[in-house]
């Protein structure tokens, strides 16, 4: 790996898998947009890349601003306003991550420091009531503060090394919060476990924002100006110093860039807005708890921003609407079995479909048809006593659960404990031929794809399906994994150029 | 703050040194522990300078294999086999399964990877972490589950012989959990810088992780040298994961993210790659714990920990024992 920066790779890389060593930008990006040209999908892609940025946030504000038309009010707070409100906290987690690339594994404390903020200045936990107005930048300040803070040990830190204490941060926040719950004038100042309840809502001079609707429009707004002054700063002289810093920070010092100054300055902002997201946080949900600042949601702000694609602001908003929409279709309190149906088998239809040349994924999925079919025919013929046929169809549904019912087998529920356990070979089983089957080449892993995935309609049906909520999280562990090996650059992303 | 202080001593003082004494031994127990955990994050780091997220929970799966066997052999109260083979088996297939899963997950998750941007690797090991964690979630219904080890080995619902005492010192007893555990992680790490300094294997690990590239001309297969490298640090975790099971009892699904937390910031201290750095700073992790939580009251405890260590990082990245890293352009 002795390229030096100035002799690019002759080689142009067609296949992503191959080592982008010593390529450059220009000719990373060739392939892609060579093969991006033709049919109806290059044309939207093409249109995507002219259409000035301007044009592409008022689309997109445009059609979120209709939601709260065609929503009631439960859906719009959990896919509107949950959705605004991740997104708004991935554009300040992207500013750290994706512009300056410091590894920051503790932004989640920054949104609870806001939180809190917001909970002990409006709220009768002190009995002081102040506005919004106030109350905003307060949080903000007040969050930005940590941000700055952690953000000046990056000058002996780096990498793994910020990314580690940055967790710690969280760990110490969480814990601070959770159990230490300091007393302070006479009352526990986090209020502990069960944390800080009956808050005002957001009231600006004097006008409250009380309904869903109000608060959604509200975050919309947010949503719009952070991303519209972050687009600015990313395009600003201090834009282009956090991507070179980010690419390589030796050579950004060299070109007498200020690092550090630029390192502390990016921390800040994304914990100022982040603290902003608090106080907003706080105020919609009325209560702040020290549960909700962990590592699960830090998980899931990461899946947002690199699914979208790191650095890039529409991507950070698209990662945000897919992966809030398809946690929220999976919660157990929203309950649409045909809907989690749809999004599961569409999305492995989808994957398979990927499959080049188009053959093979015909032949994948017919296979897997005709398969599922066989075993369901045997299993119901020779033990239809022990085995139920398929998946328990929730009263009303129809379509697509009856065509699974006719497709996947499972144990009858009678004996709990058998059934436990069944259900945990059956996953391990999963598990393990995913990676045999990930092992295998050529037509090897396309035969072995067919019971792979009956085994995961079964292990869905069987298992998945039963604990909406977990397996929102495996799903998104899952799919971190696949992107890292599959695509690292995310959606939207740009590749990453590598130069040593 | 100097409330805090004067509680602090007010503690020491109610304590006295058999009350010392007994946080001692419980830091070392426990740091025992870290290290093992220790040792797998500083190899992995060493040799792929990846921090591997998942690590912590392999331990947290080693800890379910031991239950598992455990519960497959009858369970604490009414074992079908004596008390000695049941350990070591549980031991054995712990190890072995969290060796195993150690492969799988760099073969599936990493290796692929190889060539990636520096941030990949970590995001993937946050995923498999993600993954492993709520799966023994999903698997175990989020229920804690107990070794019951008090009753191991013990006829009738009697106590096993497991916590008797060994020896006192100034009226602070010593079990014998706490000797296995102390003993065995020792053994444990004797083992392993025997097969780091003296065998084949060990040499070739110490070239692919000085210059993974260099030791592939030499003739090195740098990837099977991963693989058992992923392997070794496993089965430490496995192990370790065995003995907490076996000396505090409580296993459940997150119990791999905060050890894995402290157990990494131990190899850290030691400074990464060093593997003595690592067992001896896993025992300092475990005894400031210990202290912390004596002293300071149990709610302060993380943070007194964290605090520490990050105020350790601020000021000595490279560790107690790591070399002052060179940076080339």
């Amino acid at each position: 790996m002795s390229i030096s920066p100035g002799t690019p790779d002759v080689t142009p890389p067609g296949d992503p898998a191959e080592s982008r060593i010593g390529v450059d930008s220009w000719v990373a990006e060739s392939a892609g947009r060579r093969a991006r040209g033709r049919g109806p999908a290059g044309l939207l892609a093409r249109g995507w890349e002219w259409s000035p940025d301007s044009l592409k946030l008022l689309v997109f504000v445009g059609l979120a601003s209709t939601l709260p038309f065609w929503l009631n009010e439960g859906d719009l707070f959990n896919f509107g306003l949950f959705t605004l409100l991740y997104v708004a906290l991935a554009l300040g987690l992207n500013v750290v991550v994706g512009f300056t690339g410091l590894l920051d594994l503790g932004f989640v404390a920054y949104l609870g420091i806001g939180a809190y903020t917001y909970a002990l200045l409006s709220s009768s936990h002190y009995g002081i009531h102040w506005p919004a107005e106030a109350t905003i930048p307060i949080s903000m300040a007040v969050a930005a503060i940590p941000g700055l803070i952690l953000g000046s040990t990056s000058r002996r830190l780096e990498g793994d090394y910020y990314a580690i204490v940055t967790l710690f941060f969280l760990q110490a926040f969480g814990a601070f919060t959770n159990t230490a719950n300091p007393t302070l004038f006479g009352k526990g100042l986090t209020g502990g476990p069960n944390g800080i309840p009956n808050l005002d809502p957001l009231t600006f001079f004097g006008y409250e924002l009380n309904s869903t609707k109000q608060q959604y429009f509200f975050l919309l707004l947010v949503v719009a100006v952070v991303a519209g002054a972050l687009h600015f700063i990313n395009q600003s002289r201090t834009g282009r110093a956090w991507r070179a810093l980010r690419e390589d920070p030796l050579a950004a010092e060299v070109m007498s860039i200020p690092v550090y100054r630029l390192k502390v300055l990016s921390s800040g902002l994304g914990a100022a807005i982040a603290g902003l997201c608090g106080a907003i946080f706080a105020a919609t949900f009325t209560a702040v708890t020290a549960g909700s600042f962990g590592v699960a949601l830090l998980i899931l702000l990461y899946a947002m921003i690199i699914l979208g694609g790191l650095g890039s602001i529409a991507g950070v908003i698209l990662g945000g609407f897919v992966i809030n929409i398809s946690s929220q279709f999976l919660a157990p309190q929203n309950d649409h079995p045909d809907v989690k149906r749809w999004l599961f088998y569409g999305t492995i239809v989808l994957i398979v479909a990927l499959m080049k040349p188009w053959y093979r994924a015909v032949l994948v999925l017919a296979g897997t048809i005709a398969f599922g079919y066989a075993v369901h025919a045997i299993v119901s013929a020779t033990t239809a006593a022990t085995w139920t046929s398929g998946a328990p169809v929730a009263a009303g549904s129809r379509s697509i659960s009856q065509v699974i019912q006719g497709f996947v087998v499972m144990p009858h529920a009678t004996a709990t404990g058998a059934h436990g356990n069944f259900n945990t070979w059956l996953y391990v089983g999963l598990v393990v031929a995913a990676v045999v089957v990930r092992s295998l080449s050529g037509w090897w892993r396309l035969v072995g794809l067919v019971p792979t995935l009956y085994l995961t309609a079964m292990v869905w049906e069987n298992i998945l399906a039963q604990n909406p909520s977990v397996t929102a999280l495996i799903l998104f562990g899952a799919m971190l994994i696949a992107l890292m090996t599959v695509r690292p650059q995310g959606l939207l992303g740009s590749a990453r150029v590598e130069i040593v | 703050m100097h409330l805090l202080l004067f509680n602090v001593i007010d503690q020491i003082r109610s304590l006295g040194w058999s009350g010392a004494f007994e946080l001692l031994r419980n830091g070392i127990v426990l740091g025992s522990l870290y290290s093992l955990i220790a040792l797998g994050y500083t190899m992995i780091y060493g040799i792929l300078k990846l921090l591997n997220f998942a690590h912590g929970d392999v331990y947290m799966v080693g800890a379910f294999l031991g239950f598992g066997v455990l519960t497959a052999f009858g369970g604490a109260l009414n074992p079908g086999i004596g008390l000695v083979p049941l350990i070591l088996i549980m031991f054995a297939v712990a190890m072995l399964g969290s060796g195993v899963l150690g492969v799988g997950i760099e073969r599936f998750a990493y290796r692929p990877l190889r060539n990636a941007p520096r941030i990949a690797p970590l995001i993937a090991a946050l995923g498999v972490s993600f993954f492993l964690e709520n799966s023994a979630q999903l698997m175990t219904n989020g229920f804690q589950y107990n070794y019951d080890a008090f009753q191991l080995g013990g006829k009738n619902g009697n106590f096993g012989p497991l916590f008797n005492t060994v020896f006192s010192v100034a009226g602070s007893p010593v079990t014998v959990v706490q000797v296995l555990v102390v003993g065995s992680a020792v053994t444990l790490m004797a083992a392993l810088i025997f097969l780091v300094s003296r065998t084949r294997l060990g040499k070739a690990m110490r070239a692919t992780a000085f210059d993974q590239e260099a030791a592939s001309m030499m003739g090195i297969d740098t990837d099977r040298i991963i693989s058992s490298t992923f392997f070794i640090a496993s089965v430490l975790a496995g192990a370790a994961g065995v003995m907490y099971g076996l000396y505090i009892g409580t296993t459940f699904y997150f119990m791999g993210f905060l050890a894995g937390l402290k157990a990494f910031t131990a190899a850290v201290v030691g400074g990464i790659g060093s593997i003595v750095g690592a067992m001896v700073a896993g025992v300092l992790v475990g005894l400031v714990e210990s202290f912390a939580i004596g002293y300071v009251g149990g709610q302060w405890s993380d943070i007194v920990v964290f605090g520490i260590l990050i105020g350790f990082m601020i000021l000595r990245p490279t560790g107690l024992f790591g070399a002052q890293a060179i940076q080339k352009v």
